[in-house]
């Protein structure tokens, strides 16, 4: 597939014409949650993806990451429509989703023995250290999941995404059942390890300091059922933002407050929205909100 | 109070125990009855004390004692067919009982694993299992000693039929609760449908596998003393038999108590055993 000379980067996702379509209660006809889903995540690129619950966020993710399939449409990942899972996308779930019967290590070992099998024992255990003290766990390889605290676990769960070096991260709010301030010190490790690996990452969350803290862009999902891409946030903030000093950027409340009239009011009224205007679901507008007179 | 919580329970079961023990001695020596007077010495040997001396069947608590240390001193003693120590006849029992019950988890947990993954599998042994699931064991019995011919692989039989099914229950019951979640984190990282079944399904659902094996064994140990009455030769449940045709009431309460130790130290090994592959979420 031939990019346009323009492009800045390769795509490393490409979501084309998604759509989701369950069986209704009473098994004679399907609901669609979202349909005509369109959009993709560059090479290095963080993306988040907000919405309200119940507009298939989940969905979305887990056709990503291989474990669910849609009812149309498909996801070109590395120019290969992908079928099924795959080790070069990492997963960090909801619920951290950690074996509760193997430690903390084991539960990375795991991964990496999936990753490399071949490895010997103190190939793996080495590798598994380097993951542990790069997400502050030092001390607690031997302990089970019951022994760690939520953010503790989210922890191991980054680590063991991390650890098999994968090409895209796919994360489902997983910092959603965490307290603020262990949400904010592992937003801060989050955006720190991504930025010194590069790594390409597609989050799902409903938190829009998260979004704005951790996306380069924001995708907008309207309310399901039949949920679309309602448009594409680029974020004005410079690349140095941190959770500190965020908010002392003149764009910082532009982008907010557009995120949040979004959120609040336009993901229900959307669909009047697209009757009146030229919406283009294959190329959804893309609006990149800034202080009067300072354009991103 | 300063007595530990552990010390005051134990000094209630044995304030419990001797409560239990005086009472038994006391209602024994009130039965006491009278004597038959003017008895031919040759016929009197024949009644027994309960005749000439007004004694009831029933033994005194220390009587008991005694014939327990007596099969305690000497377990192992082999003095022909119907009259071998109690360790014998209880070696006897415990072989049958392992042996089935082993045999049984060869076959209920791969089954089981099967039904607990697979939703066809599930529907279609359902029928089966409900149906037979409810058959007391002893039924099978005369089936068994026609088919095999032999009665202590008949006995073996019976305790492989009445293990299976709270095993096969249990595992597939795991099998089938595992959490959803690991199995994706299984799926995203390629782990392969072998290696799945062992680290993730296999660890996931063994506490609810360890669960059924207790309870298969003490059905087991329930059954094993009913098939010996009934297949007789060797075994506890023969000894037991014996012993009431003797009318050695205190070789019958004796075997109780034995009974009841060794299937109590069962129970103990695979609450153990759950011990050791237990997880907290």
């Amino acid at each position: 597939m031939a990019e346009p000379a323009t492009a800045p980067a390769r795509k490393a996702i490409r979501v084309e014409g998604l759509k989701k379509c369950f069986p209704t209660p009473d098994g004679k006809g399907t609901t669609e949650v979202f349909g005509d889903v369109w959009f993709d995540v560059a090479e290095g690129e963080f993306v988040c993806l907000i919405g309200h619950s119940g507009c298939g966020k989940t969905t979305l993710l887990n056709i990503l990451a291989g474990l669910d399939k849609p009812t149309e449409g498909h996801v070109i990942v590395a120019d290969k429509e992908i079928d099924g899972p795959s080790l070069d996308r990492a997963v960090v779930f909801q619920g951290h989703a950690l074996m509760p019967w193997m430690s903390a290590l084991a539960n990375i070992a795991f991964a990496v023995k999936s990753r490399w099998p071949s490895w010997d024992k103190a190939k793996i255990r080495a590798h598994c250290q380097k993951y542990i003290d790069m997400v502050h766990l030092t001390g607690s390889e031997d302990k089970r999941p019951s022994m760690l605290s939520g953010g503790m676990k989210q922890r191991v769960g980054i680590a063991r995404a991390f650890s098999i070096e994968p090409k895209i991260l796919l994360m489902d709010e997983p910092f959603s059942a965490l307290d603020a301030l262990t949400r904010g010190a592992l937003q801060d490790e989050l955006v720190s390890i991504c930025r010194q690996t590069n790594q390409t990452s597609f989050m799902i969350t409903h938190d829009i300091d998260e979004a704005i803290l951790l996306a380069d862009r924001i995708v907008l999902m309207t309310n399901g059922p039949e949920a679309r891409v309602c448009e594409i946030v680029k974020n004005t903030l410079p690349k140095s933002r941190t959770r500190q000093n965020m908010h002392t950027d003149p764009n910082y409340y532009p982008m907010r407050n557009h995120l949040i009239e979004f959120l609040v009011n336009r993901s229900k009224t959307f669909r009047a929205e697209v009757t009146a205007s030229t919406y283009d679901p294959r190329h959804p507008p893309v609006v990149e909100p800034a202080a009067k007179g300072r354009a991103a | 109070m300063s007595v530990p919580f552990g010390l005051r329970a134990g000094i209630l079961s044995i304030v419990i125990l001797g409560l239990f023990l005086v009472t038994w001695h006391l209602l024994v020596v009130a039965q006491q009855g009278d004597a038959a007077e003017g008895l031919d010495p040759a016929y009197a040997a024949l009644l027994g004390k309960q005749a000439t001396e007004g004694a009831s069947a029933l033994p005194k608590p220390l009587e008991v004692g005694a014939a327990l240390w007596e099969h305690i001193r000497d377990p192992f003693y082999d003095a022909g067919p119907n009259d071998k120590g109690i360790g014998i006849q209880l070696a006897y029992s415990l072989f049958r009982v392992l042996t089935g019950f082993g045999l049984a988890a060869l076959v209920a947990i791969p089954v089981g694993f099967l039904i607990g993954m697979s939703e066809l599998a599930s529907r279609a042994f359902n029928p089966f299992i409900q149906l037979l699931k409810p058959v007391s064991p002893l039924a099978w019995m005369p089936l068994a000693l026609y088919t095999i011919k032999d009665s202590s692989l008949s006995a073996i039989f019976v305790i492989f039929i009445c293990s299976i099914w709270p095993m096969l229950i249990n595992t597939a019951f795991g099998v089938a609760g595992v959490r959803r979640e690991w199995l994706n984190v299984a799926r995203t990282l390629e782990v392969s449908r072998l290696r799945t079944a062992f680290a993730v399904i296999l660890p996931a659902a063994a506490p609810t596998i360890l669960t059924g094996m207790r309870i298969s064994i003490g059905i087991a140990w329930l059954v094993i003393v009913a098939a010996e009455m009934l297949v007789g030769g060797t075994g506890i449940g023969y000894f037991v038999w014996n012993e009431w045709n003797n009318l050695s009431i205190t070789g019958v309460i004796s075997a109780i108590v034995f009974i009841g130790v060794v299937g109590m130290l069962l129970d103990l090994a695979l609450a153990r055993a759950a011990r050791l592959v237990a997880y907290t979420e």
